[in-house]
């Protein structure tokens, strides 16, 4: 049985995936298309601009993906070190050899084609991850473990850092979701929701009255509890730390963060408006999807598109031309698709028989969500500007083929569920 | 395990509520919310409006007296220059290389991306040579408006003057105007903005986010062509109106003259006046300046906010409400001694004539007849109830026009005042009867009235019983629109027949040897008038005469006031005649044309003392001061050229400033 799948390369594989994938390839190049002027007297289609080299980016995409189900998936399994660490070494490379492009050093030229390795470590770490946790069944009670896997995220996020891309370097975060479902304590998620809280509470409310208010809670909490000795413990321990964090995270802030990064998150929050310099984007971002209103202006029919209102609008800011030119509807059909995406990788998550599929499920569905929740919230102004790529929308090469392997890898894991790997 | 399996559902539901959150953002900034979609036309579309021309205004003979002038403004896009030789725009121009330079910062201040003012209402030599290098300076772009011209160069203070529009303009006007629009901001130009203003036109232009034009919008369908204002055909006679302003040159006063049947002002005249044409274009906000800070106050519209007692021009109302009440008949005489007593106050008549009637009490503008008049109808019913009497004879006279605004299409009219009854109440408490307001019958005391008020009342004796409304547009644009307002008749209350023996007397005022005004006698033309002397508590008495001509079916009724200027018949009633006769014959005839020059040559302009010098005047300054004063006033009342004495050593040192708002300005 095993033999017969391997002769069949395309057996088992999900169908309905590869379609949501291609349908939202088509609608990425459909707006990259609308995202530029169109002269008319231009030629019907002209491969040297960016709809073009999108076009052969799907097409490369589309074949780099189906020739990935070719392979057995065991490989990947065997091989998720040694990708690790290649992926690891491009890091490296990259900061040394690396081009400079808007200020960070993210790209190895190799011919006419750019590479980028921060997209490419996402499916080696996610693979190595799923290796650890497949071999080692960790369930995450311990340092060591937790250490471990601390370790095989933190590496590669710290290089990305150095670049410097936030961005890219964020969404390696994602990866707390799989370790969440193989046992790591929800208390990890509550307390980086709870960093986030009061990074933001930091700035909208003054000190004193948040310490006021974390003193309350704990106070209560306390007195709820007050025949609990170590639970009393615990929370004092946490309200100390939490009133510390207000106060580092304030200086951190301030040294750690670059002026442009601070702008951002300032416009974000508010607390600056700057309709020239760094709001500029997301101001005429907000400016071009409301104006799409209910059902929008129409294909290439978008003043703000068409007349370049909005910056980098094909790569990062591909959401505005969609919420421009399909409105509210085509806005919810896109976030509909990847909803539909992200929930159907889950579940075929879970129906792996391997720790290994499972984990490597949740890793590229999590990295999706990652990037989807950050790019849209940006473009729409509830997410400080952050410039990472909507997968299979945006335009460019390097992206659209490393989330294609990211999820091919997995459909073909996927089509191998029934054996052991 | 199976615990670790529900956390499939906690990671999903994550899944949807940020779903959720981020369509909820959208359905607000894409449904709810128009501002995005409000603030994406303004990203891409401009508005580039066209000024209309504003409408022009003819006098009544059709003759052009406000009309339109081109200019061109060079406008800048700072941010679409690019280096170019500063040496070659400033000689096109005529002006400094630093010139060059600052208004380029001032332009860059204002904005960077949207064309501005470089230089306004450039020279059409500068235009023309202009046109041959523009290639050469990208950025610049010439813009043409039109500007007020006025051809006659008079009537400054009717026509008023256009100006850039102000924040408080803009905030009254419902949205109509916008930064750099004009507004008629007083005289003509302001009451009849509405008409004048025309529409403005709109270019719809689509800009990219480079600013640059990418065509027009939607085809041009949301474009509007501007609209020139409406013309204006006013009921002013352009060659009385100059003769008028000419004659009143170096003097203070006021000219009213109407046509009494249709109530068209014919002449308005304010003087000092200006020239219109110093309040357009480049120099307006200095000449403005110049005019505000005049000591002449020639921004002042006398003939509707001067205030004057009537004087003896009100006799003629006295008598026709004496009339109308009964209290006397044409043929009643009354002695007059040389003054008349009102309890113990004594008013003083010029002369002394013995038993006297109303015809020649009118031509003589004798002073005790109408306190006799007025004593008459104050006491008819009796010493006790002259407060009510007063009161009655105070609203008959409002009727003729005193006390309230004629609602001239002027802006900024004042109505004078004229005391209710309450009035003397709070002064005197009950204790007060015809002997304390005298002064009322012969037009003095607590009464003032606007130039216009006094020819209107003059225009109801012409008419004989009514007036129209006063007004300066007789119609508007091509339909001829009139006001209604402006043709109903407003009657006085007083009977036709009364107003004969009132006319007789005025007739014999300028036309009998005993008359004050008979020196200004017009061949051939029966002019009825009455001249009067206004007593003035500041300096010399005021000239003033009143009259309309002909006797039969008048055709021009007129009020002058010369502030000043002594005796009436001196100079208000020959200047009446003059510019009667100008209206009525088209031409002043005979020996008067060398009267009519003599009188353009007085100059009546009271002295003006700096008072920030403290000149102390010497005894002997103030007597040279006195008598030549007084040799003034005798010589002025016979006519003798050799009037003007020479002014005194401390009236030179005073240094006068001299009118000399009137020079061409094209000479400056």
């Amino acid at each position: 049985m095993i033999q017969q799948q391997g002769n069949r390369f395309f057996f088992n594989v999900d169908w309905i995936t590869v379609l949501i994938y291609i349908l939202l390839c088509i609608i990425g190049f459909a707006n990259i298309y609308a995202s530029i002027p169109h002269p008319d007297n231009s030629a019907a289609f002209d491969f040297s601009s960016s709809y073009g080299k999108q076009f052969i980016y799907v097409i490369s995409g589309l074949v780099l993906g189906l020739s990935l189900l070719l392979f057995d998936g065991r490989l990947f399994n065997v091989f998720a070190p040694f990708i690790y660490g290649i992926t690891l070494i491009l890091l490296i490379a990259v900061l040394f050899i690396g081009r400079n492009v808007g200020g960070n050093q993210a790209w190895i030229p190799i011919g006419s084609f750019r590479l980028q390795p921060s997209e490419f470590a996402k499916f080696g770490t996610a693979l190595l991850i799923a290796r650890y946790v497949s071999t080692f069944s960790p369930k995450f009670r311990d340092f060591k473990s937790i250490f471990i896997v601390g370790i095989i995220v933190a590496a590669p996020l710290v290089l990305i850092m150095m670049q410097p891309d936030t961005g890219s370097a964020l969404v390696f975060l994602a990866f707390m979701f799989p370790l969440y479902r193989e046992g790591l304590s929800g208390y990890f998620l509550l307390i980086f929701l709870g960093m986030i809280v009061l990074f933001v509470a930091d700035f909208l409310v003054p000190v004193s009255i948040l310490i006021a208010i974390i003193l309350t809670i704990s106070g209560l909490f306390i007195y709820a509890n007050k025949r609990k000795q170590k639970l009393i413990i615990t929370t004092v321990f946490v309200t100390l730390i939490a009133i510390g964090y207000l106060f580092v995270v304030k200086i951190a802030y301030e040294k750690v963060l670059q002026q442009h990064q601070r702008n951002r998150i300032e416009l974000m929050l508010g607390l600056k408006t700057d309709n020239k310099g760094a709001g500029y984007n997301v101001i005429q971002s907000q400016i071009a999807i409301g104006s799409g209103q209910a059902t929008g202006r129409g294909f290439l029919q978008g003043t703000q598109t068409k007349y370049g209102y909005v910056p980098a609008q094909s790569t990062d800011f591909i959401f505005s031309t969609i919420g421009e030119e399909w409105g509210f509807l085509g806005c919810s059909v896109v976030i509909g698709l990847y909803i539909f995406l992200l929930l159907r990788l889950i579940n075929l998550a879970e129906r792996q028989r391997s720790t290994f599929s499972r984990v490597y499920g949740y890793s590229v569905a999590c990295i999706l969500f990652f990037h989807i929740f950050i790019n849209i919230g940006m473009t729409i102004g509830i997410i400080p500007v952050i410039g990472i790529p909507l997968p299979f929308i945006s335009y460019g090469g390097s992206s659209l083929w490393s989330f294609t392997i990211l999820l091919f890898i997995f459909l073909k894991l996927d089509s191998n569920r029934m054996g052991f790997i | 395990m199976e615990q670790l399996f529900n956390r499939k559902y906690i990671i999903q539901g994550l899944f949807i509520v940020i779903a959720i959150i981020l369509l909820a953002k959208l359905f607000y900034i894409q449904i709810i919310s128009d501002k995005a979609f409000v603030a994406a036309e303004s990203n891409v579309l401009k508005k580039k409006f066209k000024y209309p021309a504003r409408g022009a205004i003819l006098d009544r003979k059709m003759r052009v007296i406000v009309q339109n002038e081109p200019v061109y403004d060079l406008m800048v896009i700072p941010n679409e220059v690019k280096s170019f030789d500063t040496l070659a725009l400033a000689n096109a121009l005529d002006i400094s290389v630093d010139d060059i330079r600052k208004n380029m910062r001032k332009a860059r201040l204002k904005s960077n991306y949207q064309s501005t003012p470089f230089s306004k209402q450039i020279s059409v030599q500068s235009y023309a040579r202009l046109q041959e290098i523009m290639y050469r300076f990208p950025g610049f772009s010439t813009q043409d408006r039109t500007i007020r011209h006025y051809p006659d160069s008079v009537g400054g203070q009717l026509f008023g003057y256009v100006k850039e529009v102000n924040q408080d303009d803009i905030d009254k006007s419902d949205g109509y105007y916008r930064s750099g629009d004009y507004i008629g901001k007083s005289g003509l130009e302001r009451s009849y903005e509405e008409f004048l203003r025309g529409e403005k036109g709109v270019v719809n232009t689509v800009y990219d986010a480079k600013n640059i034009p990418q065509g027009s919008y939607a085809d041009g369908k949301y474009d509007i062509n501007a609209i020139s204002g409406e013309r204006l055909i006013s009921g002013i006679d352009i060659q009385v109106q100059k003769l008028g302003e000419e004659l009143m040159t170096n003097k203070v006063g006021a000219v009213v003259a109407i046509e009494p049947s249709s109530g068209e002002i014919l002449a308005m005249i304010s003087s000092p006046g200006y020239d219109p044409n110093l309040l357009v274009g480049k120099s307006q906000g200095n000449n403005y300046m110049d005019l505000i800070g005049n000591p002449y106050r020639p921004s002042m519209v006398r003939p509707i906010q001067g205030y004057y007692p009537p004087g003896s021009s009100f006799k003629p109302i006295d008598a026709l409400i004496g009339l109308q009440e009964g209290v006397i008949d044409p043929n009643m005489t009354f002695n007059c001694p040389g003054y008349y007593m009102a309890g113990n106050h004594k008013v003083k008549c010029e002369h002394v004539d013995g038993n006297i009637s109303m015809r020649r009490g009118i031509a003589r503008s004798c002073n005790t007849y109408f306190c006799h008049v007025f004593q008459k109808l104050i006491t008819k019913n009796g010493m006790k109830n002259q407060r009510q009497t007063y009161q009655d004879w105070r609203d008959k006279v409002a009727k003729f026009g005193f006390g309230s605004k004629l609602d001239i299409d002027l802006p900024f009219e004042k109505k004078g005042y004229f005391y209710n009854a309450d009035h003397y109440d709070k002064i005197y408490g009950k204790r007060w009867g015809y002997t304390t307001v005298i002064s009322q019958a012969i037009g003095q005391g607590e009464i003032t009235a606007t130039p216009l008020q006094i020819a209107n009342a003059m225009a109801i004796i012409a008419n004989r019983g009514y007036y129209i409304r006063p007004h300066l547009i007789k119609a508007m644009g091509d339909k001829l629109l009139v006001k209604k307002e402006y043709v109903t008749k407003n009657y006085v209350g007083v009977d036709e027949k009364y107003f004969e023996p009132v006319i007789d007397g005025m007739q014999e005022a300028v036309n009998s040897a005993w008359g004050t005004a008979v020196l200004s006698r017009i061949p051939d033309i029966i002019m009825c008038g009455k001249t009067g002397t206004v007593q003035n508590s500041r300096g010399k008495n005021h000239s003033v005469f009143i009259g309309f001509a002909p006797r039969d079916n008048p055709k021009i009724a007129i009020a002058v006031i010369v502030e000043n200027a002594g005796f009436g018949s001196t100079y208000a009633a020959p200047i009446a005649s003059y510019m009667v006769e100008k209206y009525l014959n088209g031409a002043v005839s005979g020996n008067r044309v060398a009267q009519v020059e003599w009188m353009k040559n007085q100059n009546l302009l009271p002295l003006l003392i700096d008072k920030s010098k403290k000149l102390k005047l010497t005894k002997a300054d103030s007597l040279i001061i006195r008598k030549t004063d007084s040799l003034k006033r005798i010589n002025d009342s016979l006519r003798l050229k050799a009037a003007t004495a020479k002014r005194p050593i401390s009236a030179q040192l005073v240094k006068k400033p001299t009118i000399t708002i009137k020079s061409d300005p094209n000479k400056k």
